[in-house]
């Protein structure tokens, strides 16, 4: 097997082994066993940046071209940002939910074709890595954002119902899963906008236009104008809550359509692989 | 020797009969040296809490102590047996053991499963300790039934829950605010319910209090209690932007609370969640109010639904902890009907038998060819040698009058000869000291 083969199956593994950590911590309330699905995540974290350091290597370039390379590069910001709030918020039961996705986006990315082209030379500039790290960091927030407002939801559900079963129980507060909810929505914005605005300066360099309706260019643009809308409710009107955990659910599905639907389905400057196929 | 134990508690006596049979604390060494003097008590220890009153002793005598620990409960508070023997239960041997450790891990409470019993016996011990009551049979009784306690405690879940409206209000505070300690509290009205839960939250640290009630010194006086503000109960409700819990139970037959109250002070209060229990009966808050976006309200059926539930879950619990008790009464009872003369002597006498045994084979097989004669020889001499080392030790054992000493002996003798036919001397310390 080759070695960078190997080094994605031990990612994948350390993703899987955190996962079963934390839905081990999850059931049996041991916050003990979360701090293991903390250090196995921090393994993957550092094995997945090995990945893609010899890709880089391989392609003499950012190595994020492919829909497996996406969706592998996905898995490594989302974990990255988890830990980085799991040192703020210490909640294992988003361990449960971020682990586990990290590891559906790796098996996702292990069934995708993986080619390795050298890269067009568009996409050989600074840009390029700026401009996808941004974009997905940003993605990798929201879909923080969007587990912490299904479990507001969940949690809020049972208070109201007057439900008391297992998962009232592992759930956290929902002022917490409020806040975390905020946090991760404040911290994926910026990186969204700067993920748009480099995307913006790129094209102009590449193409001499800054902006060209292209079909990601627009969606992105309409879950940017969600987000923001968002953002601008809870900060001045005061949502939070069941609204605000609803409405980053929404813009989650925008998000989503933005980032696998449009490269799929339509044609474009960001369908996976058009560099290289070109 | 023998455990006995008689007592009354909760579940045979009303409380008029506990409070007449109640053990003052300062009167406690008396009466434990007055049970000590009794002819068949050679250990004994007082337990007195307003929902139990208890004497435990350690006798040679199981059925003459009974007896006698059931008169001085009588004697001594001046009560005729008539009365009081139709609520007193006692227990001896292995049944004495299983009550006293049920006891311990509380699953004999009025609450299964709360915490304070223990405490309390780890002061009743420790009166029993001080004042030299107890000794070898109740030391080691009791630090056996803390531990079984402990082991109760954390191999089951059966204090893991809930179980008053109080603690089900706090514990439901806390799946709503991460921490409640920077949270406002305000009791609207002063039912007993109320006020108790606001007590609790007080102590499980909210920073502040604030009171109304239509009598307006009865508030300034409830606050006063708490520490907190009296606000005028006319125009509560525009105070309530500022209040994060609210406890209400005001005898009002109409809504003291309206949904157009509430939703006007969540907007002010930036939609941040409101968490309101209405213990009044009828109620004060208007029901629609739970289905405001954050705002979470809990009658005093919803509170009674959380503890009847967590009640039943104790009950589930109880039944593991019931099994672990079997199994260490099991141990235990066996260490004491074990701490006698005859078959420790007999123990002893097998264990060195079969060191004489392993050595003398051994003895004759590195000698080789021997005959008859010489082998007999052997084989006198050895447990010649083995009868003139116990002889004395023998003699000893049987003859020591006090029950103390020989019990001591014994114990000492069992863990030197390693004869392993009690519970291993685990938990032994001969010290109180974690009460």
């Amino acid at each position: 097997m080759a070695p960078v083969t190997l080094l994605f199956a031990a990612t994948t593994s350390a993703y899987l082994v955190a996962s079963l950590f934390y839905l081990w911590a999850m059931i049996s309330k041991r916050e003990k066993t979360g701090r293991f699905g903390r250090w196995l995540l921090l393994l993957g974290v550092v094995l997945h940046a090995a990945v893609f350091a010899f890709r880089h290597s391989m392609v003499e370039g950012t190595p994020v071209t492919s829909l497996h390379e996406s969706l592998s590069f996905f898995a490594w910001c989302l974990v990255l940002l988890f830990l980085l709030l799991d040192l703020r918020f210490r909640l294992s039961v988003m361990g449960a939910f971020a682990a586990p996705l990290a590891l559906c986006l790796m098996i996702f990315s292990a069934l995708s074709p993986d080619v390795v082209v050298p890269l067009n030379p568009v996409l050989r500039t600074w840009l390029f890595p700026v401009h996808i790290s941004f974009a997905f960091l940003g993605n990798a927030a929201f879909a923080l954002a969007f587990g912490a407002g299904v479990m507001y939801l969940v949690q809020d559900r049972m208070l109201k119902n007057k439900r008391f079963n297992r998962v009232y129980r592992v759930l956290p507060s929902i002022d917490v899963l409020d806040r975390v909810n905020y946090t991760c929505l404040s911290v994926g914005f910026p990186f969204m906008t700067l993920g748009l605005i480099s995307g913006a300066v790129w094209a102009n360099m590449a193409w001499g236009s800054y902006w060209s309706w292209d079909p990601k260019e627009t969606w992105a643009l309409v879950t940017w104008f969600l987000y923001a809308g968002l953002l601008h409710g809870r900060l001045t009107a005061g949502w939070r809550g069941r609204r605000a955990a609803f409405f980053s659910i929404v813009a989650f599905m925008f998000l989503l359509f933005t980032f696998l639907g449009v490269s799929l389905f339509f044609d474009g400057y960001h369908t996976f692989e058009a560099f290289s196929m070109s | 020797m023998n455990i006995v134990v008689v007592g009354l508690s909760h579940k045979t006596a009303p409380v008029e009969i506990r409070e007449r049979v109640a053990f003052e604390p300062d009167t406690i060494a008396g009466h434990l040296g007055a049970l000590c003097a009794l002819p068949a008590v050679s250990e004994a220890m007082i337990v007195s809490t307003c929902n139990r009153v208890e004497l435990y002793a350690a006798t040679p005598d199981p059925q003459r102590a009974r007896t006698e620990l059931q008169q001085y409960m009588a004697r001594s508070h001046g009560m005729s047996a008539d009365v009081l023997y139709d609520h007193l239960y006692s227990y001896i041997c292995q049944e004495a053991v299983r009550h006293v450790l049920r006891v311990t891990s509380s699953l004999d409470s009025m609450v299964v499963g709360e915490p304070q019993i223990l405490g309390q016996m780890k002061t009743a011990y420790g009166h029993a300790y001080e004042h030299k009551s107890a000794g070898l049979i109740l030391n080691r009784f009791m630090h056996k039934a803390f531990s079984v306690a402990k082991r109760v405690r954390t191999e089951t879940a059966i204090a893991n829950s809930a179980v008053s409206v109080s603690y089900a209000a706090v514990e439901l505070a806390r799946k709503i605010f991460d921490s409640i300690t920077d949270k406002t509290v305000m009791l609207v009205g002063a039912g007993e319910m109320c006020e108790l839960a606001a007590k609790h939250f007080v102590r499980c640290g909210v920073s502040k209090v604030l009171v109304t009630n239509r009598t307006y010194s009865r508030a300034e006086k409830l606050a006063e209690s708490f520490g907190g503000t009296a606000v005028n109960f006319a125009n509560f409700c525009e105070q309530l932007h500022r209040v994060d819990i609210l406890l209400s139970s005001t005898g009002s037959p109409d809504y003291v609370i309206g949904a157009a109250d509430l939703r006007a002070a969540s907007r002010m209060r930036r939609y941040q969640p409101m968490f309101l229990i209405d213990i009044a009966v009828p109620r004060d808050i208007d029901p629609a109010v739970n289905k405001l976006d954050s705002i979470y309200l809990y009658d005093v059926d919803d509170l009674q639904g959380i503890v009847q539930a967590n009640l039943k879950e104790r009950e589930k619990e109880a039944i593991k902890a019931e099994q672990i008790i079997a199994e260490e009464v099991e141990r235990f009872h066996e260490w004491l009907a074990n701490l006698s003369v005859r078959p420790t002597i007999v123990a002893l006498r097998k264990q060195l038998e079969a060191v004489r045994q392993k050595e003398l084979q051994k003895t004759l097989s590195n000698l080789g060819t021997l005959d008859d004669h010489q082998r007999k020889a052997l084989d006198v001499m050895s447990s010649a040698i083995v009868n003139k080392i116990l002889h004395h030790p023998t003699r000893l054992l049987k003859q020591i009058d006090c029950d103390e000493d020989k019990l001591r002996y014994l114990d000492a003798v069992q863990a030197l000869f390693d004869l392993s036919i009690g519970d291993p001397s685990e938990d032994i310390e001969n010290s109180p000291e974690d009460k």
